[in-house]
């Protein structure tokens, strides 16, 4: 198959079946040590002497280093309304973006016609960055080893839609039976796969094949005069089979009982409160009041609040706060990162005391580190920067019983929609969909819509209880910086917070 | 490529979809040049460049319904594309609601130029977005307070077609032209507050002064020194023009013909009725020269056509595209908004803080979020007090909780300044009787058992 028919085909949404080699129970993570027999190169159309023609102009006006990041994506959305599965959508990315840096500085263009000519211009622009002389190109690109973190059987592009259908159509029958007050019902499913291929101009190479599955269930009850609404879905890095019976059955349930609690919930009242947090989800206050405040970039220019902390008592001794990209088949997981980088556990506070940063390629050469394989990007039309993967507190000493017992008069947080967070100033903010207030130890009345606003450094200064019940969330985030969106994980096991304002209505 | 080609390749792939059985079809093309240029400390930080394509094919075929896209225009692959997405809308339930829009909606455009295009693109070279870029930096950074000024600019050229099989053609071109910096300067202890300002334009020459801009962003983040929380309490909220559009959004999505029909809306049922206050008159006015939302037609080629939004606070319109209006039973008015005209007022920002007397400003929101279903809201603000009818301490830390048809009845004042770099035109905009959360009132409050819990048996059940 001539290189431009295949690009034409893959193009195409299911032109992967022609590629047998893709197949197999790791995707194709380890699929090939012969450079000879890349199927990265197959599928993209390259060999050895078009990248290093390529990497040479990148390189032309000198720099650093520089990276092609190749990508194909298959994405398909299917949708129930009104008891039908009458949409769908679907879409195909492909491309390559091109990065020179020069110490700090980035000069960056990416091109969805992957014709040489295309990437020779893209190449170009990309070095008007530097102002030196021409680098040497890497003659030949060895692809190297990665993780695998999230084996697969069967490749998504290979799973037909009609099987997917008989998923939507379940869960809005079983929404129906699990309460009759339900009016309406919208599901929607969404699959992706993104094969990627990191070439550098140091001559190393990587790729991954990196799947994603969502379903999520909308619902809206009425009980006399009143109407809400509200949802619940479930995300990961895995194949149809993931979606079994038990899994299946816990969405609907929850998606019903989050939509119908509401009927019994209050506003919190306002002010400054004790904050209980749910294991699971509840790790949005460690992505807002710690994570982002932790990426490199941020502190390398000196603009996050915790740009002179490392190595300080931040918090109790109990909390040790980490970022991981390792964990099995979660949704913020990823074998390599968007720079070529082997990914692992990075540990941004331990036992109370801030250790590290998340880095990217430039912010690791600022401090004379190795990355730590943060560098993540949206798709290739965007430069890689340092994010986080999955963004969890380990386990600490205390119960739920004995945290929730602890509290008099206090607030605690269940389900979450968004945060956000001032990077330098370290105010962040999380909104609480629906919780409980806790009255002399015990839950009480339901609460719903209040949101959360706090300092970073002050509340991991409040975190005065830890339980040993660590718990990552089975929701999709997706965290959005600079215009980009990543998909993230995010855990926390059930945490007090002694103080925090909470947006409430007071009588 | 030129208009014409995009055109072109429209053309084809809709003679490429008749022939492989598509009766029924939209395609849409889009491409997009941009060039992205960030200054940071002295120096480029980053330069990116790219041209971005797009086609979509929606489909209407045997009475079922899906909607593809691909970056990928070479013809052997468009026409693989357009057989895998009519097989994926195969497997599909048949639904009668799904059809090309009325082509009847197609007549009308109104005949004006909506001047979005700006002819001197082409001739503004990388070398002027350069200099602009660092003569922001320079002022921007211009403080001894300031820790770091990153400053930008951001410009695009994008063309788009619309073609439905039915017998829309529509072709469009703009530029978008965005300048601006952040600046993070010093504070007490290890906070480092940013402040930032862009303004944006179609044309080129019209941007406003770099100086005046970057002079703007430093001020913005010096303004926030200092910061702090003031007590949990309720009053009057003057809303910066700058960020006012931010209580107008969340109506939209309860306006959606979506969001009516899967019963999510707070405002259904409620067309005619009056639901803000005298002050509120909103309209939707595609056909503005120069604005950021102004079109011809819209996303489903419906000729485009002011309307009252709100009229003196009552209803007059929903976005219904022709789905949501064949589900619901209605005629479609248009899918979504295009510039929101919030009718401004007689009194400048400073009369309406004098008038006011006492509150807080609101000069920018952090986070929250509000339920279409319901109306209730809680959003994040940082802004300053207003005492004695001028702007005194900087805050930070606090929300805002309630419900959007209260606080659009409490609308007190507009002001005479719709901020003018944005589709949503609003003014300031002042309410009364807002709940702020913040400090508790008395400072050992966490520690007193008996007070939390006696406010805690004062909650009613909504």
């Amino acid at each position: 198959m001539s290189r431009r028919q295949f690009v034409g085909t893959a193009a195409a949404g299911a032109a992967i079946l022609a590629v047998p080699r893709f197949m197999g129970k790791n995707g194709l993570a380890h699929a090939a040590t012969d450079p000879g027999d890349n199927p990265f190169f197959t599928l993209f159309g390259l060999d050895d002497a078009l990248l290093n023609r390529v990497m040479g102009r990148a390189m032309g006006r000198g720099g650093d280093f520089s990276d092609l990041f190749f990508q194909h994506k298959l994405a398909t959305w299917i949708g129930l309304e009104d008891g039908d599965v009458n949409r769908a959508y679907g879409q195909v990315d492909l491309g390559v973006g091109i990065r020179v840096v020069v110490g700090d500085q980035t000069g960056y263009a990416f091109t969805e016609d992957l014709t040489e000519q295309a990437m020779l211009a893209a190449a170009d622009t990309a070095a008007g960055i530097a102002d030196a002389q021409a680098g040497a190109p890497p003659e030949a690109y060895a692809l190297g080893p990665v993780a695998d973190h999230y084996p697969i059987d069967m490749p998504w592009s290979e799973v037909g839609a009609d099987r997917k259908i008989p998923l939507l159509t379940r869960m809005n029958e079983r929404c129906f039976e699990l309460d009759e007050r339900l009016e309406k019902v919208s599901v929607w499913y969404s699959d992706a796969e993104s094969r990627i291929l990191v070439v550098r101009s140091d001559g190393k190479m990587a790729g991954d094949y990196q799947p994603m599955t969502r379903l999520g269930i909308n619902c809206t009850a009425v009980q006399g005069d009143e109407r809400q609404s509200n949802g619940a879905n479930l995300a990961d890095r895995v194949g149809f089979d993931f979606y079994d019976d038990e899994r299946l059955e816990a969405l609907a349930q929850r998606a019903v009982a989050r939509t119908t609690v509401l009927f019994d919930a209050v506003r919190p009242p306002a002010g400054e409160f004790p904050l209980v947090l749910d294991a699971g989800g509840s790790g949005i206050l460690l992505h807002e009041a710690i994570g982002h405040g932790m990426e490199a970039d941020f502190n390398r220019k000196e603009i996050s609040i915790f740009s002179e902390m490392i190595g300080e008592q931040v918090a109790e001794p109990f909390v040790t706060i980490v970022d991981d990209g390792t964990n099995p088949a979660k949704r913020g997981s990823i074998n390599v990162d968007d720079e070529g980088n082997a990914v692992g556990r990075t540990v941004l506070v331990e036992d109370g005391i801030l250790r590290s940063y998340m880095h990217d390629r430039i912010s690791a050469r600022h401090y004379e580190l190795e990355p730590t394989g943060n560098g993540r990007r949206q798709s290739f039309r965007y430069v890689p920067l340092p994010r986080m993967r999955n963004t969890f507190m380990e386990p600490g000493p205390h119960t739920r019983d004995e945290i929730i017992a602890s509290v008099k008069y206090g607030v605690l947080a269940e389900t979450f929609t968004n945060g956000q967070v001032q990077i330098g100033a370290g105010d962040f903010t999380f909104y609480i969909k629906t919780g409980y207030l806790i009255e002399d130890g015990k839950l009480t009345t339901p609460i719903k819509d209040a949101n959360i606003i706090g300092n970073g450094p002050d509340v991991l200064r409040k975190v005065a209880m830890v339980a040993d019940d660590t718990r990552l969330s089975r929701g999709g985030w997706t965290c959005g910086k600079n215009g980009q969106g990543v998909p993230v994980g995010q855990g926390l096991p059930t945490t007090l917070v002694s103080s925090i304002t909470v947006g409430g209505v007071n009588a | 490529m030129s208009q014409q080609d995009l055109l072109q390749i429209a053309r084809d792939a809709m003679a490429m979809a008749a022939d492989i059985g598509l009766a029924d079809v939209a395609i849409g093309l889009s491409r997009r040049r941009f060039l992205d240029i960030s200054y940071r400390d002295g120096k480029l930080e980053k330069i990116q460049e790219s041209t971005s394509r797009s086609l979509s094919a929606t489909l209407y075929h045997e009475g079922r319904y899906s909607s593809s896209s691909t970056s990928d225009l070479d013809p052997d692959a468009l026409r693989h594309f357009l057989e895998q997405a009519r097989d994926l809308t195969t497997v599909l339930t048949e639904d009668p609601y799904r059809t090309l829009p009325d082509p009847t909606l197609y007549a009308g455009q109104a005949e004006v130029d909506l001047d979005l295009e700006d002819p001197d693109y082409a001739a503004l070279d990388i070398d002027r977005r350069k200099a602009m870029a660092r003569a922001l930096w320079e002022v921007a950074s211009d403080h001894p307070d300031v820790i770091s000024a990153t400053s930008g600019t951001y410009d695009s050229f994008g063309e788009s077609a619309l073609l439905h099989s039915n017998g829309f053609e529509g072709t469009s071109r703009s530029t978008n032209y965005w300048i601006g910096a952040q600046v993070t300067v010093r504070d007490e202890g290890d906070k480092r507050p940013a402040g930032s300002w862009w303004v944006g334009d179609r044309r080129h020459a019209e941007l406003p002064d770099p100086g005046g801009v970057a002079r703007k962003a430093l001020q913005r983040a010096l303004e926030r020194q200092g910061a702090a929380p003031v007590t949990t309490r309720r009053g009057t909220m003057v809303i910066e023009n700058t960020t006012a559009r931010r209580m107008l959004s969340p109506l939209m999505s309860a306006l959606s013909g979506r969001s009516l029909q899967q019963r999510r809306s707070f405002l259904e049922g409620r067309l005619g009725e009056k639901i803000g206050a005298d002050l509120m008159t909103v309209t939707d006015d595609p056909l503005i020269p120069q604005g950021f939302g102004s079109r011809l037609y819209d996303g489903e080629g419906i000729a485009a056509k002011k309307r009252s939004v709100f009229d003196a606070g009552t209803l007059n319109t929903y976005f219904i595209d022709t789905y949501y209006g064949k589900k619901l039973g209605v005629d479609p008015t248009t899918g979504g908004a295009s510039n929101l005209v919030f009718q401004p007022g007689t009194m400048s920002a400073a009369q309406i803080l004098a008038d006011v007397g006492e509150g807080i400003l609101v000069t920018s929101f952090l986070g929250g979020n509000s339920d279409p279903t319901t109306g209730d809201y809680s959003f994040g603000i940082r802004g300053n007090l207003i005492e004695g009818g001028v702007i005194t301490a900087p805050l930070a830390e606090m929300n805002i909780t309630g419900n959007l048809l209260d606080v659009w009845a409490n609308l007190s004042h507009v002001g005479d300044d719709p901020h003018p770099y944005s589709s949503m035109l609003v003014p300031t905009l002042a309410f009364s009787d807002v709940q702020f959360s913040g400090l508790s009132a008395e400072e050992t409050a966490p520690e007193v058992e008996e007070e939390p819990k006696r406010r805690g048996r004062k909650r009613k059940k909504s």
